[in-house]
C-alpha cells in the first residue's frame, strides 16, 4: 500500500471538492462505531469493511452485482457494497453481519439458519441473513413465493433455500407475522 | 479499476457545472452501472461526481394530473409508491421486475434509463464493439447473439437496451425533464433514446452534463388499467427476453384505447406503433392481437441466434392483450 498524505482536497473554481485519485481520509460509521480510514475513493465499500477494518463477514462473490453475498445495510436499507463507493457513504450508517447479533446474543435470523441447517459450504449466508433480515422490515415475506421473489438478489451456489425459507418462516412467525401481511 | 477523484455536490448548479466543466467526469447515482462499468475499464472517468445528495428524490404531482418521478428516486421508493401503483401500475410493475431489491434500493431511476447496454462484447474490452469504440466492428454480429435485438437494430449495431422501466415510460410518452448550463429542457421519452444507427455510441440527445432532474408521467387515465409482463430465461433477477408494457380500454368488446411498448427486443424501448394502428377500434380478441403481434414484428430482423425473440415478441404480445382483456372483462 502506498502511504501518502491523509487527506488531499482541492477546492475548484465551481466549489465542488475534489478528493483524490490518490489516497483520502475517509470517516465511516459501521456498526455504531466511528472508523477512519486512508483509501482511494475508488475503493469499494466490500473492499474497504474487508481489507481496512478486517470485517471479513461480508463476502465477495461476482463483485459485479449478481449474487448478492456482499449485502449489507446503508441507512438500514439491504444494499450491495460491491458496487457502492466506501467514500460515498460518508454520513451514512453502515451495518454488516457482524454488527447485527446482541453482544453475545445472536440475532433471531442468525439462531434461526444455525437451527434449520440454511448453509452448506457458509459463503453466502452474511449476505442472506442480512437480505432476510431487511426482508421482514420490508414487508415482503408473506408466503414462499413472495420470499422466493424478495430473496432472489441473493444466490446460493449450494441450493441451500428450502431451508433458507424455512429460517425466513419461523422468524416470520415468531415476531408475529409478515409486517405488510393483512 | 483506475484511479478516480471524487466529489459531492448538494445542489443542482455545482453538480451540471462541474460536471460540464470537466470532460473527464461523469455523475455518480446509485453506482450500479457505473462502478460496475469503471471496474471492467469499459467507462473511463477520470472524477465521479456524486449526485447523491442533490434534492431530486421526490415523487409530486403536477398541476394538470400529471406526477413527476425525481431522477434521483429509488427504484423501490418509486415501486411501492401508492400513487405510481394506482395510476401507473405499469411502472411499478416494470420497476419490481427488475434487478434484485438491493440493486433497487441503489438505483435511481434517472440511472436506470442511461444504464448501458448488457451485450457481452461491449463490456468486454479485448474485442471489438462499434458502441464502445467506435468504427471498431460489431462481434455481435457474427457472435453469440441470443439476447440481442431484432427490432431498431443497424448494420453497426444490435445491442438491445437494458431498461425495463424505460418500456414502460415509453407505453406512457412520458417526458424527460433535464437541466444543464444551457438551461432546462423537456425531452420526450422517444426522442430521449436515439437509435443505433450510424453512432451506436451516442444513445441519448443529452450534452455532456445535462442532469436528468425529473421524469413527467403524463395525466393519462387509461395507465391506471395497465400491466407489464418480462420474459426472462430464469423466474427472477435476470434481464428480459422480451417484455410488453400495455395499457389498454376495451368498451363493448373493443378496443377503444390502446398503448403498446416492447423492451428486450429492440435497441430502444420500443414503442408498437403498427401493433397499436391495428389494435385501435378492432374487436379484443385472439385474432386481431395475433394480426397486431404480426404488423409490429413484420420488419424484425434476425441475427441467427435471436431468431427465436421475434415469435417469442408476438407471443408475449398477444398473452399481454389476452390476459388485459380477460382482466378488463372481469373488472
Ligand atoms: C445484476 C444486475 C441486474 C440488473 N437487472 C436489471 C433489470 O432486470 N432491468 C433493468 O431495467 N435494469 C437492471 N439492472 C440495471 C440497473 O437497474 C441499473 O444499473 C440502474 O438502474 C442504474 O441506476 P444508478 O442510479 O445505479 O446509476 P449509475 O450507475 O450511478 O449511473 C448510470 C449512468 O447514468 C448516469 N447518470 C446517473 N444519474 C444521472 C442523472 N440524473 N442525469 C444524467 N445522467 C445520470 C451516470 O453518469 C452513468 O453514466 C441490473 C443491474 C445489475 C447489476
Ligand atoms: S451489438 Fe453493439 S454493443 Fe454489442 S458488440 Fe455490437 S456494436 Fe458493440
Ligand atoms: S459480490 Fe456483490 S453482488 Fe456479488
Ligand atoms: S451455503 Fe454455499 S453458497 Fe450458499
Amino acid at each position: 500500500m502506498k502511504s501518502q498524505q491523509a487527506v488531499q482536497t482541492t477546492p475548484t473554481p465551481d466549489s465542488a471538492v475534489v478528493r483524490g485519485p490518490d489516497e483520502v481520509e475517509v470517516r465511516l460509521r459501521v456498526n455504531g462505531e466511528n472508523r477512519r480510514m486512508s483509501i482511494e475513493p475508488r475503493v469499494s465499500l466490500l473492499d474497504a469493511l474487508r481489507d481496512r477494518l478486517d470485517l471479513h463477514g461480508t463476502k465477495k462473490g461476482c463483485n459485479q452485482g449478481a449474487c448478492g453475498a456482499c449485502t449489507v445495510w446503508v441507512d438500514r436499507r439491504r444494499v450491495l457494497a460491491c458496487l457502492t463507493l466506501a467514500i460515498s457513504c460518508e454520513n451514512r450508517e453502515i451495518t454488516t453481519i457482524e454488527g447485527l447479533a446482541d453482544g453475545d446474543a445472536l440475532h433471531p435470523m442468525q439462531e434461526a439458519f444455525l437451527d434449520l441447517d440454511a448453509f452448506q459450504c457458509g459463503y453466502c449466508t452474511p449476505g442472506q441473513i442480512m437480505s432476510a433480515v431487511a426482508l421482514l422490515t420490508e414487508g415482503h415475506a408473506g408466503d414462499d413465493d413472495e420470499i422466493k421473489e424478495w430473496m432472489s438478489g441473493n444466490l446460493c451456489r449450494c441450493a441451500a433455500y428450502p431451508h433458507i425459507r424455512a429460517a425466513i418462516r419461523r422468524v416470520r412467525d415468531e415476531q408475529g407475522g409478515d409486517r405488510a401481511a393483512h | 479499476m483506475r484511479p478516480i477523484s471524487y466529489s459531492r455536490v448538494s445542489d443542482v448548479g455545482t453538480a451540471i457545472g462541474t460536471v460540464a466543466a470537466d470532460p473527464t467526469s461523469a455523475f455518480l447515482a446509485g453506482g450500479t452501472n457505473q462502478v460496475d462499468l469503471l471496474r471492467i475499464y469499459v467507462e473511463q472517468p477520470r472524477r465521479l461526481v456524486d449526485i447523491n445528495d442533490l434534492p431530486l428524490k421526490q415523487v409530486e404531482e403536477l398541476p394538470g394530473g400529471g406526477l413527476r418521478l425525481g431522477g434521483l428516486a429509488r427504484m423501490s421508493d418509486v415501486a411501492e409508491h401508492p400513487t405510481v401503483r394506482r395510476r401507473y401500475p405499469m411502472v411499478s410493475e416494470s420497476l419490481v421486475l427488475g434487478a434484485s431489491p438491493q440493486l433497487r434500493h441503489m438505483a435511481s431511476v434517472a440511472g436506470n434509463l442511461m444504464q448501458r447496454t448488457r451485450c457481452t462484447y461491449f463490456r468486454d474490452t479485448e474485442v471489438a464493439c462499434n458502441k464502445r469504440s467506435p468504427g471498431t466492428g460489431c462481434s455481435a454480429m457474427e457472435g453469440v447473439n441470443r439476447g440481442h435485438a431484432v427490432l431498431g437494430t443497424s448494420e453497426c449495431c444490435i445491442a438491445t437496451h437494458p431498461s425495463d422501466l424505460g418500456v414502460a415510460l415509453m407505453a406512457l410518452d412520458a417526458v424527460v425533464q433535464t437541466e444543464s448550463p444551457a438551461g432546462q429542457r423537456s425531452i420526450p421519452i422517444d426522442d430521449f433514446y436515439l437509435l443505433p444507427g450510424k453512432t451506436p455510441e451516442r444513445e441519448h440527445p443529452l450534452s455532456h452534463g445535462e442532469l436528468v432532474t425529473g421524469i413527467d408521467l403524463p395525466p393519462l387515465p387509461v395507465a391506471a388499467h395497465s400491466r407489464y409482463i418480462k420474459i426472462r430465461d430464469r423466474e427472477s433477477y435476470e434481464f428480459a427476453l422480451a417484455a410488453v408494457a400495455v395499457a389498454m380500454s376495451v368498451v363493448d368488446g373493443r378496443i377503444t384505447e390502446i398503448r403498446l411498448a416492447l423492451g428486450g427486443v429492440a435497441t430502444k424501448p420500443w414503442r408498437a406503433r403498427a401493433a397499436e394502428a391495428a389494435l385501435d377500434g378492432a374487436p379484443a380478441t385472439t385474432d386481431s392481437f395475433t394480426r397486431a403481434a404480426e404488423a409490429e414484428l413484420a420488419t424484425a430482423v434476425p441475427h441467427g441466434m435471436n431468431a427465436f425473440k421475434i415469435e417469442l415478441a408476438k407471443r408475449t404480445i398477444v398473452r399481454a392483450l389476452t390476459e388485459m382483456t380477460q382482466r378488463e372483462g372481469s373488472a
